[in-house]
């Protein structure tokens, strides 16, 4: 992907995308400590607005709404830190009309919820944005997961298989109905043009010896035509999907965690090499300097309520050290997903110093009102798989 | 005139409320003229449910969609086909309305109890108390060929099975502690301790063990919609529902549902006026009663044209028709199939095909009616319709609301997307003139504009009681 984006504009520097995780009061456990607002106000859609208009205007490019059930704190309803969440979809779709050039892409959990729903849903997400819609691949390896909706529990190499049949349904039925289905002919009295409807037969391959009826098929065709943007764009953290299923292109883009800021220039030359036609883009925690406070020392405050666990790098420091970490980044990676510890106060920080300064750079790809989640990616609107095969049939007729 | 006695202690509210139906994949919809929009662009969906709040409307709805219509096999071609998600939709026109309550047709055997309850608890919270579920109960493993768990339920288990699934989201609903959640940042912690159950259920078809997520809403949960028919159906809808949409338009019919359904609820332990009646509906206005016929005329030619008639009877001979002139006689040949099998996705099935037919071209010939004709009165809402001038309609309804024999109306749009246009800018208005609509919201969640009652927690019902009848009046 990343050649298309680029090839265009050779002369110039790589430009890059920023993604900004929304969930919460921001990435650290104990954020709603430091927010401006009441705790019962997190959950409604006051502040989903909020927060995707401040994201937007901001210059991100992205947001991003994580899902599923809470950290082990939160399960034991000790009611520390905050155990309740929106469903991300719901909260991507909401604010879909209100936005007009941020892509909203909700994490879906692929392994207890039905693939069905899960494209439809996606696909609408698809219409009420224009064509911003992208889809986080989560596969959930909680047994809480499996308790809710009464399945037995997925693990290890299962999770993989299940989320790469779940992207496989999806991504049939996106294309089960050619872009030019619904015709409307008077003359015919005919809506659709049921040549150009396709059944999707999906069998799934999944075979866990231990769970009963865990194989299931799906018929289709969907039941909302084609999203606008043809296919949405699949994001999946790298290690989920196996090598083959990247190179099928179930992906189109990976999300890369490292240790440290340091180290994610290998991980980013990893994920690259193992799914070279795949974005790349970097998972970065981030902790500023802000109101006169240290970075490091708001995040020992925060921290000793609740310590702040991630498998993501981490940044703490001040705005210009970011901008420059960011700048060096988005040399190898196409985007940067930032994940800051309290939303109402980083975010902030970040508006006003850190992307006027990547801008300044020209290291940022320009926010294209209207212009779908493909275009940012530098992929081209796809026709559908079965608009191909329809054509010698239709010779034959 | 009717009887419009109810009894059991029944009060008439003497008001109506009004919701729209945007209809998904029925011939209702005349998408053959000229101002028909998109179906499924956002801009439709946004124009008309702001035109419903524009009239205050109460509600807004939108079907489900879990399979396409089929007919010979192949999916149904000749009326709308294709429509979004339901909640996605709805959780997307919550950001761009402010009073109008959103509901969501679900399924019970396609969804998962846990993960339902859970969007429509977002829906609710993102829309500040408006969403509410009208609860379906399809059982065959036609529709379920598309889920995991494909058609795994008995039809005579539908309802046992659909109340265990709705009992099963008001217990997650009503999980979190009212004031559980603190004040203030500066609070030790975020819930108060304990102050959120997790919800088992163990039953036939399902199991879920499940810690809930979310504090219950300005509405404390969303509100229920129910539309089955059946005995079984209305007493599921008098022990669970807040609304039925069951059509009994007629005004002799609709006080009579009223009578069966108020009964029903007593006799389930609720008050005779806790479930709301707010019929499907059609309204087809103009200025003056001629052209309002003569429009109706012309809506019912687009609902069912010559195409639509053919397929029509196709479905229930189940073979191709082509050769038959829509504007002759019903066909002299028989139906191929033993049974009827009617567009895959709606409507009966199961009639015996060939008495069917007999007593069809029977019927047509006895009243002298085409294919078309015939096909046009089979299906056109004749009962559930209102056709008149404003005015004359207005009189009409302000005499439903009078009587109590409903709460309101569904309507369902023929014109996408200017179809409430006239209902909104028009007949409003004179309804508003008659005292029997609102002249503005009550509140701002749909339990307050519905004027229903705080609903009693499902596991702690004796503590709410006490506290009402100490602090409140008993509702």
């Amino acid at each position: 992907m990343s050649t298309a984006a680029n090839s265009s504009t050779p002369s110039a520097a790589r430009r890059g995308f920023l993604a900004l995780e929304l969930d919460g009061d921001g990435g650290h456990p104990a954020a709603w400590r430091k927010a401006r607002h009441t705790p019962a106000e997190l959950l409604d859609g006051t502040r989903v607005r909020a927060t995707v208009l401040a994201a937007e205007s901001a210059g991100f490019h992205v947001a991003t709404f994580a899902d599923g059930a809470l950290p082990p704190a939160a399960d034991s309803l000790d009611g520390r830190d905050i155990p309740g969440r929106l469903n991300a979809l719901q909260r991507a779709a909401f604010a879909g009309p209100i936005t007009g050039s941020i892509v909203l892409v909700p994490e879906v959990d692929t392994v207890y919820t039905e693939p069905f729903h899960i494209s439809t849903q996606l696909a609408s997400l698809d219409y009420v944005s224009g064509g911003r819609a992208g889809w986080l691949v989560a596969a959930s390896d909680q047994a809480v997961d499996a308790a809710a909706v009464g399945r037995s529990f997925v693990s290890a190499d299962g999770l993989g298989r299940e989320a790469a049949a779940s992207i496989e349904v999806s991504r049939r039925l996106w294309d089960s109905w050619e872009d030019d289905a619904v015709i409307r002919d008077v003359a015919t009295g005919r809506y659709i043009d049921v040549d150009k409807l396709h059944y999707v037969d999906f069998a799934s391959t999944v075979d866990f010896a231990s769970t009963a009826g865990a194989g299931y098929s799906v018929k289709g065709p969907s039941i909302i035509p084609r999203p606008l943007q043809g296919q949405l764009p699949v994001l999946a953290p790298a290690g989920l999907l196996s090598a083959d299923q990247l190179s099928a292109g179930a992906a189109d883009a990976v999300l890369v965690s490292a240790p440290t800021p340091e180290l994610l220039a290998g991980e980013i030359a990893e994920a690259r090499a193992a799914a070279p036609a795949a974005a790349v883009i970097a998972e970065l925690d981030v902790v500023l300097d802000a109101r006169g406070q240290s970075a490091a020392g708001r995040l020992a405050e925060l921290d000793a309520h609740t310590p702040w666990q991630s498998s993501r790098a981490r940044f703490v420091g001040t705005a210009a050290a970011l901008t420059e970490l960011l700048g060096s980044v988005l040399e190898t990676a196409d985007g940067v997903r930032l994940h800051p510890a309290v939303l109402d106060v980083d975010l902030e920080e970040l508006a006003q110093l850190v992307l006027p300064a990547l801008r300044r750079r020209g290291v940022l790809a320009p926010q294209q009102p209207g212009s779908t989640f493909r275009n940012l990616l530098g992929l081209q609107r796809p026709a559908s798989r079965y608009a191909a095969v329809s054509v010698p049939s239709a010779a034959n007729n | 005139m009717a009887d419009t006695h109810i009894g059991n202690g029944f009060v008439p509210s003497g008001q109506l409320q009004l919701g729209v139906f945007f209809q998904g994949v029925n011939s209702g919809t005349v998408w053959k003229s000229p101002e028909s929009g998109s179906q499924t662009d956002f801009e439709s969906f946004r124009r008309i449910a702001q035109t419903a709040e524009r009239g205050l409307f109460a509600a807004f709805f939108l079907g489900e969609g879990l399979r396409l219509r089929e007919h010979l096999g192949r999916p149904h071609a000749l009326d709308v086909v294709g429509r979004p998600d339901a909640q996605t939709m709805l959780a997307a026109l919550a950001s761009v309305t402010t009073r109008i309550g959103l509901v969501a047709t679900q399924n019970t055997t396609y969804n998962d109890p846990a993960d339902l309850a859970h969007r429509l608890s977002s829906l609710d919270l993102l829309s500040g108390g408006r969403a509410a579920w009208n609860v379906v109960t399809t059982d065959n493993a036609w529709t379920g060929a598309n889920f995991r768990r494909g058609g795994y339920l008995d039809h005579a288990d539908r309802y046992v099975h659909a109340e265990a699934f709705v009992t099963t989201a008001k217990r997650i609903w009503d999980s979190w502690e009212d004031g559980a959640i603190a004040e203030t940042p500066a609070a030790s912690a975020w819930a108060a301790p304990g102050s959120a159950r997790p919800v088992h259920h163990g039953g036939k078809h399902y199991t879920v063990d499940y810690v809930p997520r979310l504090p219950r809403s300005a509405q404390y949960r969303p509100v229920l919609f129910q539309a089955g028919d059946s005995p079984e159906g209305r007493d599921f809808a008098a022990r669970q529902a807040d609304v039925i949409f069951s059509a009994h338009p007629r005004l002799d019919d609709a006080l009579s549902f009223r009578r069966d359904i108020v009964e029903r609820t007593v006799k389930a332990g609720r008050g005779a006026n806790d479930v709301k009646i707010m019929p499907a509906s059609e309204f087809i206005l103009a200025a003056t009663p001629q052209e309002a016929l003569e429009k109706k005329n012309w809506v019912r030619s687009l609902q069912i044209g010559p195409e639509q008639a053919i397929a029509y009877l196709e479905q229930f001979w189940g073979r191709e028709l082509q050769g038959f002139d829509p504007d002759g006689p019903l066909p002299d040949i028989d139906p191929v199939v033993e049974e009827t099998s009617e567009t895959r996705g709606s409507g009966f099935h199961g009639a015996k095909a060939k008495q069917l037919a007999d007593q069809w071209r029977a019927e047509a010939k006895d009243k002298g009616l085409s294919i078309r004709q015939f096909v046009s009165a089979r299906t056109s809402r004749g009962d559930s319709s209102f056709t008149g001038s404003y005015t004359e309609v207005a009189d009409r309804l302000a005499e439903y609301a009078r009587t109590g024999a409903v709460d309101g109306f569904n309507i369902s749009p023929w014109l996408i997307p200017t179809g409430l246009d006239d209902i909104v800018n028009h007949l409003v208005p004179a309804l508003q003139e008659r005292g029997v609509y609102p002249t503005e919201y009550a509140g701002s969640t749909l339990r307050e504009n519905l004027g229903l009652a705080t609903p009693v927690r499902q596991d702690n019902a004796d503590t709410v009681r006490l506290r009402l009848t100490v602090g409140e009046q008993l509702l």
